[in-house]
């Protein structure tokens, strides 16, 4: 199997032009005999939706939740990137590309990257054009703020809640839609299964979460922006009901899955604190902005602190080590994610941790509360500030900035994170793998689309902070619309879908049988996240931060076991034609079932390591990961043939025209 | 620390059934839980003794998605000011204490099952006008075209974060969804992009609301009280001078 990109021809910046330019048009009369069907209701899915609505197809948008403003991107905290240069900052798209690709340590498709760099700034007039309150400076104009691995401020932001204001904005496009019934919402929906009619997708089968109903839904194209896979690993930053199995349904009828292993580790979130825990919780990467992270220099400091007998505050600053501005003067606190998160894990391997478990590490605002505090005091004329009055000047602009994360961290942690430092250790929170997609953001199967975190495209190895609101809402808002139109105007003969083909009955079928095998298996024996915690065990062990090959063949292995045995043993209470959330759950954690395995297989099979992926036996003297271009400058797609295990890899050779592949280096 | 606790939970089988109060004794529920994750372990206690664990609704578990309800002991998200019931955690109560866990009484809010209940009326006076109508062409004006003064984007912003959990109306004596809807309108009221269609929005959103059913506003002042984010009074102040402007000098 050979795959194509299909990436225009022409130099790096007129390759969007162009291929908009050339691209086919479907006329408003056809669009309005033309169903579309977008699963997921995120910046993605709601973009995407409202923005073919608005063009005149005939929309359907599925999400599981009871609204649409529910999806996950709603967490989204820290803000979302453009090249606006409203700065003057040395900006521009090119930076923005640079940046991505080398944050993506090499293993994303130039033409893509930057076509998102290209579009971001429309995203941002778009959005102030729907009504989201970014944060503004006093003249009125919008405000930046820097995120990691990047030496430029280009990130917009509303406070901590940058992708809810965003999403609601998406929402909002997508009601006035729905208002006007070129969009049909089935909320409390989930997508079970995508259909294929002579190699074309042609529709969804989807349960009504309420009545347990099977039903068949047919469209022209299905354009899936279902979000990431980040909870295989149970605990996770994703909601709970984030799920993969839209992308993992597709993917087992025939749609390839790229570089499933690339997860990207969040430095920064509450650490875990006991087995009732249910998820993490992140704290924003903008916070890097401002505190520093650190643990002590002396490991006889860190059990004291273990042990409840030294307090933070109390450890002088010779005492204390600035690990990342140690490691990497140039970009400090902010460099990107992978990079500080190994760092953090390091550390606490070695014994420094600072709370009960060991493994936590302090991000400490004393310094910018003072920074600020002084500076404030020049504002208002303050002469000589005594201490508690610059403490308490900074305290205020910190709490303007980071106001609600500081609020979520307490009630959670239960300590005021203005005078003690705040705890963060690194967890699950974003996958940059997902369905291969082509330029036009198709899968391997025609008709079939995948949007935001759901597909591999943008992000290679790792991505960057408030990229992911970019990306989204760029795939949603402005590359979709074009690019389905080139699928679509072959369809405008089709006439409506026949959902009574025989494809539609086998799909319905297979979902059916499904759910009768879990229901009514021999063994009821203990609850679905009894099984998915232990799954998440194996891949946080094996195939989280650090992965080397006897990890990773050994969790295959115990995968494959545990997989039999949650068929076998998963109880599963209630009817499956009623409301029934442990079996909407235990239909989600079977796919993860299947696609842990995967993660490990491509983990294992990738003898480098790159961004998110490290393998022990791959890294510099300096535990730097080590990247090797000549035998890995691919990107893994999967295809599906029956089993993961016996899962075939077909390779699509990144080709790099305009930048220089080099050792990526924050130093 | 761990405690236990007795439990009285809303159990109703769908909305067409009967529901009532029934007991459950609880023990080592951690403090450091979240008030769902307490939750969590009484239904996998309930899924290993064969029994069918209490439906309510969750997601993000960070208090931003809006999904979480629960009235506990008789408040919309139990007993701390400005937290989701996801960000309430279980050291806010004390061993031994006997909780009440009932799902949003609204005519608006019919229960599915159990603590689920049915928000999509939220939706449709969404649906109803709040928006700005724009199409995506990304050839809108550049965003710093129509400078914005800080302090009505600060509004703009506090108002716009509502997360839509419907606590407003669980609250009310007269399950009134004036400070949801208030809350869009204002957003949209103070800022340049929303003034267009400013008379419609309101008039549309507020014939909404009333066609919803949900009740009348009294000035009881319970809804903002219960918000968990803090959603201000004044919203719904400013909406009813919206309100009256649109009415007064509405063409239609």
């Amino acid at each position: 199997m050979k795959l194509d990109s299909k990436i225009p021809e022409g130099p790096l910046e007129k390759k969007w032009q162009n291929h908009k330019a050339n691209i086919r048009l479907v006329n408003p009369a056809n669009k309005r005999n033309i169903d579309v069907i977008v699963v997921g209701t995120g910046l993605a899915g709601a973009s995407a939706a409202a923005s073919l609505a608005e063009m005149g197809y005939n929309v359907k948008a599925f999400c599981f939740q009871d609204s649409p403003r529910r999806a996950h991107s709603i967490a989204a905290q820290g803000g979302i990137n453009a090249a606006k240069n409203y700065q003057n900052d040395g900006d521009s798209v090119y930076r923005l590309f640079y940046d991505t690709i080398k944050g993506g340590d090499y293993r994303s498709r130039e033409a893509n990257v930057y076509r998102l760099a290209e579009v971001s700034a429309n995203i941002i007039d778009q959005a102030v054009a729907q009504g989201v309150p970014f944060a503004r400076e006093y003249g009125g104009n919008l405000d930046n703020r820097s995120f990691g691995g990047v030496q430029v401020s280009r990130t917009f932001y509303a406070k901590g809640q940058t992708g809810q204001q965003l999403l609601l904005g998406a929402y909002s496009a997508l009601s006035r839609q729905i208002a006007k019934g070129k969009v049909k919402l089935y909320n409390r929906h989930e997508m079970m299964e995508v259909v294929v009619v002579d190699g074309k997708a042609r529709g969804i089968i989807a349960r009504n979460l309420v009545t347990g109903e099977i039903q068949r839904h047919g469209a022209h194209a299905v354009v899936l922006a279902s979000g990431g896979y980040g909870n295989v690993f149970f605990l996770s930053t994703n909601a709970m009901g984030s799920n993969g199995s839209a992308a993992w349904k597709a993917h087992r009828k025939g749609a390839l899955f790229a570089n499933p292993c690339f997860t990207q580790i969040h430095p920064t979130c509450i650490p875990v604190s006991g087995e009732h825990q249910s998820k993490l919780t992140l704290m924003s990467e903008s916070l890097r902005n401002d505190g520093r992270i650190w643990v002590p220099k002396d490991r006889k400091d860190a059990e004291a602190i273990r042990a409840g007998k030294l307090k933070p505050t109390d450890l002088p600053e010779e005492k204390r080590d600035y690990y990342l501005e140690r490691r990497y003067p140039s970009f400090g606190n902010l460099v990107p994610r992978d990079v500080a998160s190994r760092a953090a894990k390091e550390r606490c391997d070695e014994g420094f941790g600072v709370n009960k478990t060991g493994e936590a590490v302090y991000l400490d605002f004393a310094a910018a509360i003072e920074r600020y505090g002084k500076t404030e005091a020049n504002i208002q004329g303050i002469d000589n500030p005594s201490p508690e009055k610059i403490r308490e000047l900074g305290t205020k602009v910190v709490e303007a900035k980071y106001g609600n994360l500081f609020a979520m961290y307490e009630k959670i942690v239960d300590d005021n994170p203005y005078e003690t430092p705040m705890m963060i250790y690194p967890a699950v929170h974003y996958t940059m793998g997902g369905l291969w997609v082509d330029y036009n953001l198709m899968t391997s199967v025609p008709g079939l689309f995948a949007l935001g975190e759901a597909n591999f495209s943008d992000h290679g190895a790792n991505r960057l902070g408030a990229s992911a609101l970019m990306q989204g809402l760029a795939d949603g808002y402005f590359v979709i619309p074009y690019t389905i139109g080139d699928y679509l105007a072959d369809e405008i003969r089709t006439g409506e879908i026949d959902t009574n083909h025989e494809a539609f009955a086998a799909a319905e079928n297979e979902v059916k049988g499904n759910i009768d095998k879990l229901m009514n298996n021999a063994g009821k024996k203990h609850s679905v996240d009894y099984y998915h915690k232990k799954l998440g065990r194996i891949m946080w062990d094996k195939c989280g931060m650090a992965r080397n090959a006897q990890g990773l063949t050994e969790a295959i292995k115990e995968i494959q076991e545990l997989r039999a045995e949650y068929w076998d043993n998963v109880k599963i209470p209630g009817k499956a034609d009623e409301m029934n959330p442990e079996l909407d759950k235990a239909m989600r954690v079977a796919d993860f079932m299947e696609l842990g395995e995967l993660m490990c297989k491509d983990a294992l099979e990738r003898e480098e390591s790159c961004g998110g992926h490290f393998r022990e036996e791959y890294q510099t003297e300096e535990g730097e990961a080590l990247r090797r271009d000549e035998d890995f400058a691919f990107v893994s797609a999967w295809k599906y043939s029956g089993d993961p295990s016996t899962t075939e890899l077909v390779k699509e050779d990144l080709v790099f025209e305009n930048v220089e592949l080099k050792t990526r280096s924050y130093k | 620390m761990s405690m236990d606790l007795k439990l009285k939970i809303w159990r109703q089988a769908n909305a067409n059934s009967k529901g009532e109060l029934k007991d459950y004794n609880i023990s080592d529920v951690s403090e450091d839980s979240s008030f769902l994750e307490m939750m969590d372990q009484l239904n996998e206690e309930l899924i290993e003794k064969g029994d069918e664990p209490v439906a309510f609704d969750h997601d993000c578990r960070e208090g931003i998605c809006g999904m979480c309800s629960m009235h506990i002991n008789g408040e919309p998200h139990g007993p701390e000011n400005e937290t989701t019931t996801c960000q309430l955690h279980m050291r806010k109560f004390k061993d031994g204490d006997t909780i009440y866990v009932e799902p949003w009484r609204a005519r608006a809010f019919p229960v599915m099952k159990d603590l689920v209940v049915n928000r999509d009326a939220m939706d449709r006076v969404i649906q109803a006008g709040g928006f700005v109508s724009v199409n995506t062409s990304g050839n809108t004006l550049d965003a710093n075209a129509i400078p914005v003064p800080k302090a009505n984007a600060d509004e703009a912003f506090n108002a716009a974060t509502c997360i839509g959990c419907g606590a407003c109306v669980a609250a009310c004596p007269n399950a009134s969804a004036m400070l949801f809807v208030s809350a869009k309108v204002s957003q949209l009221a103070l800022l340049p992009q929303g003034q267009v269609e400013a008379k419609d929005r309101v008039l549309n959103m507020v014939n909404q609301m009333d066609l919803e059913g949900f009740g009348n506003c009294s000035n009881v002042g319970a809804c903002a009280e219960e918000c968990p984010k803090g959603i201000s009074l004044e919203n719904i102040a400013r909406m009813n001078r919206e309100y009256l402007s649109a009415s007064i000098s509405s063409e239609k």
